[in-house]
């Protein structure tokens, strides 16, 4: 525990403070690449290209060993790595344009070949016997114990770029993102921008693999956006907050890794995340299933309000209960069940509102079949003021002959 | 009158009415453009040419490749043969004069943005790579929006609009591009009578400013109304001229076969007083 402390407030040693550092820095920046992958509905594809590298870094150890004499180097693995995946996304890109077969199915068996044919070269590496292939492990789950200050450092910086790059390509991922064809007839090179995307993506899965191992990488990339969401319904607070999720998550991640060093650092920093995800979840007030859950409640007496309401204004008794007891506490109705003033008068105000909505739902069924709060909220605040005009107009005739009104509200 | 041999391209070769056009005035032309989707032809070695300054309905049966026909011209969808000139030339040097509406359901719009984000997209192009919109874009886009009358939704997220006002703020986005011509596919699919006046009063001030404007149409009856020109597809091109003249009987028969009853037909020529 003390251990953990010492490492969250950087003095446990240099080397662990930078360890962390580049940890921080890794989830920021793939919790910024993230939000464009997810938004893009690519999240399958960052799974294949974490796979994919398992190949490149295996063959990547078995040259470097042949020809250097030793593979344990993390550039030219890290090369192999970004070499292999890179293969591995054109091979889907390529099956998905030249076959009929979707892009989940060409997911599914590019990233099962390749992770196959690392796993292949891994048995063979382990039966050559050469020292150092320990470290190799290391890439499947990450582990940042044995980690070279050099290398705490490449990440630190790479990631760091990376991140940039998001935010500087920002307007035009979002544009991409959203809506490919206007991007492309707005004269931006749509199949450029989705390669930056993926050139970015593929990045942070190699400069991650050491850090949190291949297996577990994409999470990074993709329980991060998925939590901001909860929170915002603008691009650029998204970014930030999954860049924020993304490093706070590393960050303990491998804070917690550093105190127990037999611990796998991408198991613990995606369990960090994944804490994060599930708050988001609860208590978000935007999207948050306890929102949610709010939010109905208040829906349900909105409802019971209205009807409430609406009853008193047809001189209609109100039986239920609830209903009953929303009106007294809104001071509409007094303690025997008789409409107060105050109830009548707004009565007669939302039965006027509940008539341009009918007569709206009358005229544009098509229309107020995909609206949310018909009849719920007053029409001016859900439908633009030209067409509550144009509405105002056609009820004019029907407020001259109440009992033809009566026929609208009975649907 | 426009009839098949004849096809779109009178205008390229008008010389013997006197009329010498250059290329360079003519906003938007596609030469001999072939589409197919696995080896099925959708549209056929069209040509045509749209009039300048007019309003035209690009009007057709359904899967006679209306909606292709602008997706092909504007390269974003692959095809087979043809190309397009927009005032002379090749439409991939001159998109920045082209603002395209796409179908409503061509997006997610549970995107995390605002009506006005959305709108600002239309400006992405002047603000140029790494910069950021200023106050001035801002405005600008509010300005855009006012004109579809969505300038109290502005700060919305598009999600909780409704179809009409998903379609007028799509229509403020290519308002914002501020260019000559307009491609728009079926901006009046599924919109409230409200939104529909919305957009014609747009397209009529577009045209009013001197715009060149196509727009995918669905519905027969309106034609008349709304536009002065008309284009007529059936996969390959059937006719396309003033509306007083091609919106006839005839080339409807043409282009719609057996699916227009006789009825309907004649309900669409009496219209005309023709």
């Amino acid at each position: 525990m003390e251990q953990f402390f010492a490492a969250l407030t950087l003095s446990a040693g240099y080397n662990t403070a930078l360890v962390c550092i580049g940890a921080a820095l890794l989830g920021a920046a793939s919790g910024a690449i993230g939000v464009f992958v997810l938004l893009r509905k690519r999240t399958l594809v960052s799974d294949a290209v974490s796979h994919a590298t398992l190949p490149g870094v295996a063959l990547a150890f078995i040259i470097a060993q042949v020809y250097f004499g030793s593979g344990r180097s993390l550039p030219v693995l890290l090369f192999g790595a970004a070499l292999s995946a890179g293969i591995g996304v054109l091979a889907v890109d390529w099956i998905k344009t030249h076959t009929r077969l979707t892009e989940d199915a060409a997911i599914g068996t590019v990233l099962s070949t390749f992770f196959a044919v690392g796993m292949v070269l891994l048995t063979i590496i382990q039966s050559m016997s050469i020292s150092g292939q320990a470290g190799l492990e290391g890439f499947l789950l990450g582990a940042t114990s044995g980690m070279l200050k050099s290398e705490a450092l490449t990440i630190a910086v790479a990631a760091a770029l990376v991140g940039l790059a998001v935010v500087l390509r920002m307007k035009e991922f979002s544009l991409l993102c959203f809506d490919e064809g206007f991007a492309a007839a707005s004269g931006y090179n749509v199949r450029w921008l989705d390669r930056t995307l993926l050139l970015l993506l593929l990045g942070i899965v190699v400069i991650g693999l050491k850090t949190v191992g291949l297996v577990l990488i994409i999470a990074l990339a993709i329980i991060p956006p998925v939590a901001a969401r909860f929170w915002t319904d603008r691009v650029p607070v998204l970014v930030a907050i999954a860049a924020g999720i993304g490093a706070s998550g590393s960050y303990i991640g491998a804070a917690l890794s550093a105190s127990a060093p037999n611990m796998p650092t991408g198991g613990l920093i995606v369990l960090v995340l994944f804490s994060f995800f599930v708050v988001s979840l609860l208590v978000s007030p935007v999207r948050g299933v306890l929102a949610a859950a709010l939010k109905h409640y208040r829906f349900q007496r909105i409802v019971h309000l209205r009807q409430g309401l609406l009853a008193i204004a047809h001189n209609e008794p109100v039986l239920e209960p609830l209903t009953r007891s929303i009106l007294r506490r809104g001071g509409f109705m007094s303690g025997d069940g008789q409409p107060t003033v105050k109830g009548q008068s707004e009565a007669r105000l939302i039965e006027r509102d509940q008539k341009l909505w009918n007569l709206y739902r009358e005229m544009h069924p098509e229309e107020s079949h995909a609206l949310a709060d018909w009849s719920l909220k007053p029409i001016g605040e859900v439908l633009p003021a030209d067409t509550v005009k144009v509405l105002e107009q056609e009820l004019s005739p029907h407020v001259v002959h109440p009992e033809e009104s009566g026929k609208g509200g009975a649907n | 009158m426009h009839d098949r041999s004849s096809s779109g391209l009178h205008l390229l070769h008008d010389t013997d009415a006197g009329k010498n056009i250059r290329p360079e005035d003519l906003p938007f032309t596609v030469q001999g453009m072939t589409v197919a989707y696995h080896h099925k032809p959708v549209l056929w070695g069209v040509s045509y040419s749209a009039p300048k300054g007019c309003l035209t309905a690009i009007i057709g049966p359904n899967g006679a490749g209306k909606s292709t026909f602008l997706k092909a011209a504007l390269g974003l969808i692959p095809k087979l043969s043809g190309e397009t000139k927009v005032f002379g030339e090749p439409i991939e040097k001159a998109l920045k004069r082209i603002a395209y509406v796409p179908q409503r359901s061509a997006v997610d719009w549970d995107f995390p943005a605002t009506a006005i984000d959305v709108v600002m997209m239309g400006l992405y192009g002047q603000i140029g790579w790494f910069r950021w919109p200023s106050r001035k874009h801002r405005q600008k886009a509010m300005d855009c929006l006012k004109s579809v009358g969505m300038q109290d939704f502005a700060n919305r997220q598009i999600g909780q609009l409704s179809g009409g006002q998903q379609q007028r703020v799509f229509l403020a986005r290519a308002l914002a591009q501020d260019s000559e011509v307009y491609l728009m596919d079926e901006p009046f699919a599924g919109v409230d009578a409200a939104t529909e006046k919305a957009i014609v009063a747009v397209l009529r001030q577009l045209v009013a400013d001197g715009k060149t404007v196509l727009v995918v149409h669905h519905d027969l009856e309106t034609v008349r109304d709304y536009y002065s020109h008309i284009l007529l597809l059936n996969g390959q091109h059937v006719a396309d001229g003033p509306v007083e003249t091609t919106f006839t009987p005839e080339n409807l028969q043409k282009a719609y076969g057996g699916r227009l009853a006789s009825t309907q037909l004649d309900g669409l020529s009496e219209a005309s007083g023709a």
